[in-house]
């Protein structure tokens, strides 16, 4: 489904992605762990097409075709989404318009017909019911003074409404108490599918705990070091980023 | 070309003398010609006077405007300008064309006791002595040039008079059409008053028929008395290629309540000044305003509230959107008075340029001269958040779409602010359908 290949990109004369490959195929979950700044929500920010990243080299192919050359919204049209470590506020615009507003440009560029409000409605209500969410919270502004929990659940409400095929979830957990990860978790799960790939990126085994992961991959300095199974995550945990110091492109470097 | 200008103004109104002046009473006929004096006083302003740095009238001043006349317009087309004014058929309407009264699309329903809404023309022969006290009004705004003007041309307006206790639950909307196929102008004259505790709502819309260059100079004269509470709105929907010069004083008494919400959508040049006096204690007082120039337009929004009278607050939000060319000038005064203490004074002008051409000039004037106040303000300038927009993009929604989203977000909680549906619902099937925002 998603093939990255010696992916680099840049944010002004700095270099960020140094060579990333990755392959998710799909039905997978990937987790994504790194030390602070190692790029991890960069590769997603680049997946989902932020323009202030540039490529510099390397492609990256969805179901085929290249991720690179399509705008935005074309991506979250062909199914990609991003669930952001930080999600944005929005003042003035209500979260169910924004909701109804994506689904709909998303129908419209498959020519679908637009979706029945009371089929919207009804949608919606189950799907913040799963997620524990306040109806109150449909009328509010897009996270407009939403908790740092809150702000994450409504990225996954996002998601569960949208249901795209491959998503890439950065940190939805930090910021969520005990049991709304749980919840969390759930309305992931429920999204797992042999049709759907995730790739969620995490600090955290208590997450993956939930959703458990059939690939772990370290990043470190834009690279990916370390590739292994979920036992690679419980390593981590137990040895914390140090035990890979070795396998550092740096480290590797300064031994030269 | 100012004397020129004021020369031909001077011939219409010689026009306007022989014809419909020439019945009036004596005191009439004689504050038409004070105005006209006072106006070649005053002389038409210029860009070296402070308060019109921003704003250049040559539009008006080059331009020689005559008395409107519908010329060859049909009453069809006037029929739909009505109803595209027409807000809601529960609301008293009264309807204007070229500054008269037009009673054929007017509609009154019953009214209580005592309270009168009848057009100028018809309030001078009925109750000419109230008609004169009232038209003479508070002297300061009479300093203007603008004014001057409309007093040499006082003819029709609206007459809204609420006495004492009562409160007028149907709002009373103004419609002022020009309609007018040479270059023309029009001079409407408005008069609200309210009772000691009484209550009202009123809608002024202004509009025009697509057609010659037209110049509206209007007045609007409000008292509000003691613990009286008004809604004032104005739509203003002129065409493409007007000149609009707007003059609303507002005399505010002890605990009384004013809300003014103004939208600026048309014209080539507006210039719009809303005067408060808070003359009493405990009043309230709040103005909000949208403006948003497209093309080449310029919108000049001036506020000035001067607190006189100690224990007043204030609240003023005016936001203006500004795309292409166009041009916005923002001048909010607020005048403390030495034994206005305690005066609590908000006031904000935001701003969004939608584009590098656009500009806009902003300027908060506080002066204040007593000590115990409490006096905010704050103006920002600036862009549509990009980062809004990517997160909007990232969720599917085409960027042209993203843009107008957080466009209509900017605007709606001025747009909220409007208690009255009918005007809100207008407001916002404007925002959407000139923007192009889907009703989702
Ligand atoms: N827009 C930007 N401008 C400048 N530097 C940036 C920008 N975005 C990212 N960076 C830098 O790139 C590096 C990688 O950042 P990124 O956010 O991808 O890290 P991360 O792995 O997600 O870290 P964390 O675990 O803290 O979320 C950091 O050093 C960061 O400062
Ligand atoms: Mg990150």
């Amino acid at each position: 489904m998603l093939e990255i290949k010696d992916l680099h990109a840049r944010c002004d004369a700095t270099e960020i992605l140094r060579g990333i490959n990755l392959q998710v195929r799909a039905g997978e979950v990937h987790a994504i762990m790194g030390p602070n700044g190692s790029g991890k929500s960069t590769l997603a920010h680049v997946l989902a097409g932020r323009e202030d990243y540039e490529v510099t080299q390397g492609e990256v192919l969805f179901n085929g075709t290249s991720l690179l050359d399509m705008e935005v919204e074309q991506r979250a049209a062909e199914g990609i989404f991003m669930a952001y470590q930080y999600p944005v506020e929005i003042p003035g615009v209500s979260n169910k318009y924004f909701l109804k507003a994506a689904m709909n440009s998303i129908r419209k560029h498959h020519k679908q017909p637009l979706i029945d409000t009371m089929d919207f409605l009804k949608v919606l209500k189950e799907k913040m019911q799963l997620l524990g969410m306040d109806k109150s919270m449909m009328e509010r502004s897009v996270n407009e003074g939403f908790s740092g929990g809150e702000k994450k659940r409504n990225e996954i409400l996002q998601m569960a409404m949208l249901q795209p095929k491959l998503a890439v979830l950065d940190e939805t957990d930090s910021g969520l108490d005990i049991d709304a990860l749980r919840i969390v978790a759930d309305g992931v799960n429920t999204l797992r599918s042999p049709e759907r790939a995730i790739i969620v990126v995490t600090h955290y085994q208590r997450l993956l705990d939930y959703i458990v992961p059939d690939y772990v991959h370290v990043l470190a300095e834009g690279r990916i070091v370390r590739s292994g199974d979920k036992t690679l995550a419980l390593e981590l945990e137990e040895k914390g980023y140090g035990f890979l110091e070795a396998l550092s492109p740096s480290a590797a470097a300064a031994a030269v | 070309m100012i004397v020129t200008e004021t020369n031909t103004y001077h011939d219409e109104h010689a026009k306007f003398c022989e014809g419909q002046s020439a019945t009036a009473p004596i005191w009439l006929q004689e504050l038409r010609e004070r105005g006209l004096s006072q106006f070649h006083e005053l002389g038409l302003p210029t860009t070296r006077d402070e308060e019109w740095r921003f704003t250049n009238i040559a539009p008006i001043t080059t331009h020689p405007f005559a008395i409107a006349d519908v010329g060859a317009f049909s009453e069809s087309q006037i029929d739909q300008l009505v109803q595209q004014a027409e807000l809601d058929e529960d609301f008293h309407q009264l309807v204007f064309v070229n500054g008269r009264f037009a009673k054929q699309w007017s509609r009154l329903h019953d009214l209580p006791a005592n309270v009168i809404v009848e057009s100028l023309a018809e309030s001078i022969d009925h109750r000419p002595d109230t008609v004169e006290d009232r038209l003479l009004g508070n002297g300061d705004v009479e300093l203007s040039a603008f004014v001057s003007l409309n007093t040499a041309f006082v003819d029709d307006g609206a007459y809204v008079s609420v006495p004492e206790g009562v409160s007028v639950d149907r709002p009373i909307h103004l419609i002022f059409l020009t309609v007018a196929d040479t270059p023309s102008f029009c001079h409407p004259r408005n008069i609200v008053s309210l009772g000691k505790n009484s209550r009202a709502t009123v809608i002024e819309s202004y509009l025009g028929c697509e057609g010659a260059r037209y110049f509206t100079n209007t007045v609007t004269k409000i008292e509000v008395g003691e613990s009286a509470e008004l809604s004032h709105h104005k739509l203003q929907h002129e065409q493409a290629n007007a000149l609009h010069v707007a003059t609303t004083s507002v005399h505010q008494q002890t605990k009384s309540r004013f809300r003014s919400h103004y939208f600026s959508f048309g014209g080539d040049l507006t210039r719009n000044k809303l005067n408060c006096t808070l003359d009493g204690e405990g009043i309230e007082c709040t103005l909000n305003g949208l403006y948003m120039p497209t093309g080449d337009q310029l919108m000049d929004c001036r506020t000035e509230i001067h607190h006189a009278k100690p224990n007043c607050n204030s609240f003023e939000l005016y936001k203006g959107i500004l795309d292409d060319r166009a041009k916005g000038v923002f001048n909010g005064k607020i005048h403390v008075y030495p034994d206005a203490q305690k005066t609590d004074a908000k006031q904000s002008n935001q701003t969004i340029l939608l584009s590098d051409d656009a500009i806009i000039d902003t300027k908060p004037q506080l002066e204040i001269y007593a000590d115990d106040v409490r006096c905010t303000h704050g103006a920002t300038v600036g862009e549509l958040d990009e980062q809004a927009i990517y997160y909007l993009r990232s969720r599917g929604i085409p960027a042209d779409l993203a843009r107008t989203m957080l466009i209509f977000a900017f605007a709606n909680d001025v747009v909220q602010g409007v208690k009255l549906p009918a005007v809100r619902q207008h407001l916002e099937s404007i925002l959407l359908s000139e923007r192009g925002l889907p009703n989702v």
